[in-house]
């Protein structure tokens, strides 16, 4: 995911003339589908276009982790154990996959995540939501995880080569998470007991609009996506990806036996997609300016965990010098 | 105690020493001092309830009551668990956390190390895909023990507090009980006395290289985790981890 709102700095495509040639060089490139890699001269703004874009990704594997956390001590049994205890495993490694490439554009890991620390960068806003019982760990797989790949799967073709080929990998363990959170809520609907079938409908009717907001505000109303479209970072509009993982979604809700929580949901013969009803931007937009159920809390955990960490860290580097200077001194 | 109950009971001390010990990072998810560390935690987590499942499904075959390694795990209280009460510690601090782990590696890796030699050849087959895994779990700790001993002062004084608050706990590892003799008699477990030499042979010498001072030999040790009587920290874990078995105890599936 999570190309949800990303500042490119340019409200207005450059024309080919206004371009000085390096940068109409660059963007004959970025047209012939080469990959941009990062010794590659590239324009200022698409670096930090990616750099936001990137390390917000980052930023929401490693905050989508929580969520999660909160389950993983109570998963019922052991082999729902081990499975969320593995995908939280994976997260970690996108995390530190992610900021892997966004260093390869000059960005430092600590200071973008400090800017999240400070509430400066963003990330998914789907994270502050609450998971308020087990269901939510299969409907965070399926709907979250799913969304996620529509967006994921589109950026396996991103213009920036370290990004797109960490897109390629992450994707597979991210159709296997989406799989196995759909197989949780069928495994209750079918043979649960009454009570189960109705944390499923629950978690549905929580993290079904929250997971449509993970694609973004309509196009017209996201005036840095025409550059992001321009540059390849982005490669589809925001309402055309949503509208792919409606599509894609609501066989499988019916299959469940189960509904989502919009009355305007319907098949349209005459374009061959779902209808779906207005989405609420200013829930939106609210959650995102951090006035979401559990902002405070994801950043207030986060910031402690680094914090209280900083000892540890001080200690293997302290630690690491030694060793360096007694291999030096043998 | 029949060898086939010692066997039993053997087979629960191993399955719930990490079980619970699995439960105790777990609760470290979102949590740890860097992201390389999230991952390995949960690496080492994943790994121990692993190995739960595995001596739990043998321990379930040997029971034979009509329950599962999930039954065992799920809906058993405290004084039927059998894990080392050091297990159950909690996380504190890195270094109370990487200290915990360290003993129970030092002891894990030596038991598992005997047990692929087991003439049970259920136990030596476990014991052998386990024992890969707590080799590196080992070799991780113990790493994290000299970098926090000898790493900054403050990583120090805490690693020394860490060692001097869990050294109580790491005798019961050592201390043969009836189990331990009759394992020991029928070749399926380990020879107490070599584990307990082996052990303290290897923790003396990582805490040596760490800069730090193990317990006094004759300290006084808290034990009873291996017939069921343990901290006051059990029960808080489980009232956790079997929550949902407890308030739905009708449901067949999840």
């Amino acid at each position: 995911m999570y190309a949800q709102l990303v500042e490119t700095g340019s409200k207005r495509l450059k024309t080919k003339e206004e371009m000085s040639p390096q940068e109409r060089e660059f963007q004959e490139k970025v047209d012939a589908e080469i990959k941009i890699e990062a010794k590659n001269w590239m324009p200022e703004g698409y670096r930090k276009t990616l750099v936001r874009q990137i390390s917000q990704h980052a930023h929401s594997e490693v905050v989508g982790m929580l969520p999660e956390g909160n389950w993983v001590t109570r998963a019922p049994t052991l082999k729902r154990k081990l499975q969320l205890m593995a995908k939280i495993q994976d997260e970690a490694g996108h995390g530190l996959y992610l900021y892997s490439a966004m260093e390869t554009l000059g960005a430092d890991r600590d200071e973008e995540i400090e800017k999240l620390h400070q509430g400066k960068a963003k990330y998914s806003s789907i994270f502050n939501y609450p998971t308020l019982n087990w269901a939510d760990m299969g409907a965070v797989g399926w709907l979250v995880d799913g969304a996620a790949i529509v967006n994921q799967v589109v950026l396996q073709r991103t213009s920036y080569g370290p990004y797109s080929r960490a897109m390629v990998r992450i994707c597979k363990e991210e159709s296997f998470h989406q799989r196995q959170g759909y197989q949780i809520l069928l495994d209750l609907m079918r043979e649960g007991t009454d009570e189960q079938k109705a944390m499923v409908q629950d978690a549905i009717n929580r993290l079904w609009w929250p997971s449509l907001m993970m694609f973004g505000p309509h196009d017209d109303e996201s005036p840095n996506s025409q550059q992001s479209l321009a540059w390849k970072i982005k490669r589809k509009g925001n309402d055309e990806l949503r509208q792919m993982f409606i599509d894609q979604t609501v066989p499988q809700l019916e299959f469940l036996g189960c509904t989502a929580p919009d009355p305007d949901l319907k098949w349209n013969e005459e374009t061959g997609h779902y209808d779906f009803g207005e989405i609420n931007w200013q829930e939106f937009y609210d959650v995102l300016k951090g006035n979401g159920p559990c902002n405070r809390e994801r950043i207030n955990t986060r910031k402690k965990a680094i914090d209280e960490g900083r000892w540890v860290r001080e200690a293997a580097v302290a630690y690491a010098k030694k060793q360096k200077q007694r291999t030096q001194a043998a | 105690m029949t060898q086939a109950e010692a066997l039993q009971e053997y087979l629960l001390r191993l399955a719930d020493s990490d079980m619970i010990l699995g439960q105790r990072l777990c609760e470290l998810c979102g949590k740890a001092p860097a992201l390389e560390e999230e991952l390995a935690l949960m690496n080492v987590a994943l790994d121990l309830v692993g190995q739960a499942r595995n001596w739990y499904e043998y321990a379930a075959e040997l029971i034979d009551d009509g329950g599962d390694a999930d039954k065992l795990a799920f809906r058993r209280d405290a004084h039927n668990y059998r894990n080392l009460l050091l297990t159950e510690q909690p996380n504190e601090d890195y270094a109370v956390t990487m200290g915990r782990q360290f003993f129970f590696d030092a002891w894990h890796y030596l038991t598992l190390n005997s047990l692929v030699d087991s003439s049970n050849e259920r136990v030596a087959g476990i014991a052998a895909k386990a024992l890969k895994e707590a080799t590196y779990h080992l070799r991780r700790s113990s790493e994290w023990i000299k970098r926090l001993g000898d790493g900054t002062e403050e990583s120090h004084r805490r690693m020394q507090d860490a060692v001097d608050i869990l050294w109580r706990f790491t005798g019961e590892l050592i201390t043969p009980n009836d189990t331990d003799h009759i394992m020991a008699e029928a070749g399926i477990g380990p020879e107490p006395d070599q584990l307990a030499s082996n052990w303290r042979e290897m923790v003396n010498e990582v805490l040596t290289q760490a800069t730090l001072t193990p317990g006094a030999d004759d300290a006084w040790m808290y034990m009873g985790g291996k017939h069921g009587e343990h901290t006051e920290h059990l029960g808080f874990i489980l009232a956790e981890m079997q929550f949902l078995q407890r308030a739905y105890p009708d449901a067949t599936t999840w």
